[in-house]
């Protein structure tokens, strides 16, 4: 064989690989579309269930859902990009940065399922949340807080140096400089990091399964001592905790929490594709 | 009075800026808090090496799990390694602009999908396929966990081999060109070897990911507590036995305990392999700087 | 000379770490004049205008020794607040470095920290800045429009305008037209002169013929053996050109150097 026709082997094996990766999202998306959207109704998506979840609505898996998401917006937001701040405005060159990097890395790697019990251990057990919105938003926001940091970190790193020496020579201090110039230039991009992030928060399950998560709930919560139902355990629950489950309310759940990663991850791309025009 | 509003503004910014080692910290203790009393209970020789798991009759040997996480890793990495590294070479050296366009939201969609999601789908849909296609009495073994996992690693690997392709500079490509070589044969013989170790970081990376990953391996791998001979029969990692059990202990027995010292396997295992994978991207970015 | 003196640069020596950038600088910039900073790249030029709002202490590691007063104050004293000075000493940038932000709120960013917040305080200075800058006429209807949609010589006068609207006294220009077409280049040397007559200026430039044209000192820097920026030669502006007293000026100024 000729080293062309090699080359234009070794590049259709390659083109192949990359539709053996996308079709199967395409499929895995198409397919739940499909066979949920048949199931979407008004009275799906505000009703609550009914007849051991096997008819009804799956409101409180949503109201759930979004409260917990609310909740881990509220704590990791500021505590995120403060982080970022300070390692990109004023952590120094040495072994403490090397060290906070470092935890970084290891926060995001750490599985999900762990973060579950350590929820558990500190929110739960040892701080007295019980099973809570509480004790399960903390844990999703310590388990988000690696990922806000690294975006909202990129962001702010990428404010052109000219602002901040133009905004210090008009003698603003470091902190109005970063209020004022860096902050507000890289909030587009920090935006982008947060929605990801929550769009992630979302859609875990394994961290809210012994700090947050009710199998099921005939009221919604009123504070956040309560217990919630979440749409990602109410589609582990209906889909293989209880037996009979009309097909449709699983596809029908699926989709609905398919949507949610979908709108969090169109909304960050568009905030991405304004700041990239400007 | 403004510069004390800029001290107590920056005073919490450096508070935020120690949090992420507060956490790791925190979770680190309060792991060992709720694990290490199972030593009262059950020595820590017969805890890693012991080839059985029956919980309720206070025997945790948890080699089973450990060896049912590696062979779903394994076969996740086998078939996501090979997947991965063709399209990150295709997105960084071959693909024009428009597949790009295609390629790479279709990966960040991948990547953004609950795992809970994908696990549903395996469940209902790839579990029928492998049953058929090997027949077997159950479609929920460790390849159906192999397979959803090599598509949850392979938004990881792909981006940051990618990354690692692109790192490397021109010249060496511009060097092969000149000497005749064709794309191809600079790819195989310079591009990738240049950018070998970022690709180790990338495997490293999704086999972290892979061997943390919960919902989908607890949903698709028929969760059999036993040491897996082959990679058509059920198997149970560690991940998903946390998460299945935990929901049925009482706090402080010595299962609750068992299953936190199962997650500071875990901890330990995913810490290893990320640190790892870390410094090799480190030492990769110095070699281009 | 009975001029009164604004800056004084007494014994200056500037570290970026370990390498020394400048080697003790003497020099004493008369008020209400423009004094050109020229040498071959490399000299120093930019460093040396940075040590007079301590803008040189952003670049990590810089360490100054010797000492510079502003208004027979030093400015690098124990007890002196650095965002004192840079509002006493503004400065104008090489590359026209508007923010991303309109015309007004450019200009009105230095006045608003430093608490100025009533509006009317606020459009007055705006527009006095404007008009100092010579921008007012061009710019008066579209004060809310974004200053990165004007010309570059129209934005570099936006970071002047800027610059003025904290009152400094000195104004430190860092080549402010090496970035413009020759026809912005002219207006912002009119607009220098005009400034003279209520500032004291000092222009970096690598253009001589710019120097030579707007500035009524100069001063010749040049990297020594171990490239340290030195002061070699200061007087006024028609002498430098005319006469020079050190043959390594002579060199420089005929193109033999740089």
């Amino acid at each position: 064989m000729s080293s062309r026709t090699t080359e234009k082997a070794a590049f259709l094996i390659m083109a192949l690989c990359a539709l053996l990766v996308v079709l199967p999202v395409i499929g895995i998306v198409a397919y739940v579309v499909a066979k949920g959207a048949p199931a979407i109704s008004w009275e799906f998506v505000s009703a609550m269930p009914k007849r051991g979840m096997k008819a009804g609505g799956i409101f409180p898996a949503i109201w759930g859902t979004t409260l917990l998401v609310v909740g881990t917006a509220v704590f990791s937001v500021p505590l995120g990009i403060g982080a970022a701040v300070y390692l990109s405005e004023y952590a120094p060159d040495n072994r403490l940065t090397k060290i906070i990097r470092m935890a970084i890395v290891n926060l995001a790697g750490i599985p999900s399922v762990v973060y579950g019990l350590f929820g558990l251990g500190l929110f739960v057990v040892f701080l007295g949340f019980g099973t809570s919105l509480l004790a399960g938003s903390l844990t999703l926001a310590v388990l988000v807080l690696p990922v806000i940091i690294t975006t909202a970190e990129e962001a702010i790193r990428a404010v052109p140096q000219d602002y901040r020496y133009a905004s210090l020579a008009l003698g603003a201090t470091k902190w109005q400089t970063v209020r004022y110039q860096v902050l507000p230039h890289g909030l587009p991009g920090t935006l982008t990091g947060v929605v990801l992030a929550l769009g992630r928060a979302a859609g875990e399950t394994a961290p809210i399964l012994f700090t947050a998560a009710a199998f099921f709930l005939p009221r919604l919560p009123t504070s956040p001592f309560d217990q919630v139902m979440a749409l990602p355990y109410h589609l582990f629950v209906i889909a293989t905790q209880v037996p009979k489950m009309p097909e449709s309310l699983q596809y029908g759940t699926a989709l609905v929490l398919l949507a949610l990663v979908v709108i969090a991850y169109a909304a960050a791309t568009a905030i991405r594709m304004r700041l990239r025009r400007r | 009075m403004a510069r004390l509003g800029d001290r107590i503004a920056e005073g919490l910014v450096f508070l935020a800026g120690g949090a992420a080692v507060l956490f790791v910290a925190l979770i680190l203790i309060f792991l060992l808090r709720e694990g290490l009393p199972l030593v009262r209970y059950y020595s820590p020789i017969p805890f890693l090496t012991g080839a059985e798991w029956y919980p309720l009759s206070g025997v945790f040997g948890i080699l089973p799990l450990v060896l049912g996480s590696l062979l779903v890793t394994a076969g996740a990495v086998a078939i996501a390694l090979p997947l991965g590294l063709a399209v990150a070479i295709y997105l960084a050296e071959v693909a024009p602009a428009w597949i790009k366009d295609v390629l790479k939201p279709t990966i960040e969609l991948l990547a953004g999908i609950p795992s809970v999601l994908l696990g549903f789908v395996g469940y209902a849909v790839v579990a029928t396929v492998v049953k058929n296609v090997f027949g077997l009495p159950t479609g929920l073994t460790a390849l159906t966990g192999s397979i959803m996992l090599a598509y949850m690693a392979l938004p990881t690997i792909i981006s940051i081999a990618d990354d690692a392709i692109r790192a490397v500079p021109d010249d060496f490509r511009h060097a092969s060109y000149a000497l005749g070589a064709t794309r191809w044969q600079t790819i195989r013989a310079v591009t990738v070897p240049a950018a070998a170790s970022g690709i180790l970081a990338a495997i490293m990376l999704g086999i972290g990911r892979a061997i943390g990953e919960t919902m989908t391996v607890w949903m698709v791998t028929g969760n059999a507590a036993v040491i897996p001979t082959t990679i058509l029969q059920p198997v149970r990692t560690m991940t998903a036995t946390i998460a299945a059990e935990m929901g049925e202990t009482a706090r402080g027995s010595d299962h609750y305990a068992a299953l936190f010292a199962v997650g500071i396997v875990l901890f330990v295992m995913t810490a290893l392999i990320n640190t790892g994978a870390d410094l090799v991207l480190h030492r990769m970015k110095k070699k281009y700087e | 000379m009975d001029q009164r003196i604004e800056v004084r640069i007494v014994g200056v020596s500037l570290y970026y770490g370990k390498f020394l950038a400048l080697r003790h600088i003497d020099l004493d910039v008369p008020a209400n004049q423009i004094t050109a900073i020229i040498g071959p790249s490399g000299s120093g030029k930019s460093s040396l205008l940075r040590t007079i709002n301590r803008m040189n202490e952003v670049i990590p590691g810089s360490r100054l020794e010797g000492q510079v007063l502003v208004s027979g104050q030093s400015i690098y004293a124990q007890n002196v607040d650095v965002v004192e000075v840079r509002r006493k000493v503004g400065m104008v940038f090489q590359r026209p470095n508007p923010f991303p932000q309109s015309i007004y709120d450019n200009v009105a960013y230095g006045p608003r920290i430093h608490g100025i917040k009533e509006k009317r305080a606020l459009d007055d200075i705006v527009e006095r800045s404007l008009r100092r800058s010579a921008l007012w006429d061009e710019a008066k209807d579209k004060l809310r429009k974004s200053a990165l949609a004007l010309s570059g010589g129209q934005q570099q006068r936006v970071c002047i305008a800027r610059a003025l609207a904290v009152d400094p006294q000195v104004l430190l220009m860092d080549e402010p037209a090496s970035a413009l077409d020759p026809i912005a280049t002219l207006k912002i040397e009119d607009l220098m002169r005009e400034l003279r007559q209520a500032y004291t200026v000092v222009v970096v430039t690598h253009n001589m013929q710019q120097a030579a044209r707007v500035s009524d000192w100069t001063a010749v820097l040049m990297p020594a053996l171990d490239r340290a920026g030195e002061l070699i030669e200061f007087d006024k502006t028609a002498k430098i050109f005319t006469n020079p007293s050190d043959k390594r000026t002579e060199d420089y100024i005929t193109g033999r150097l740089g």
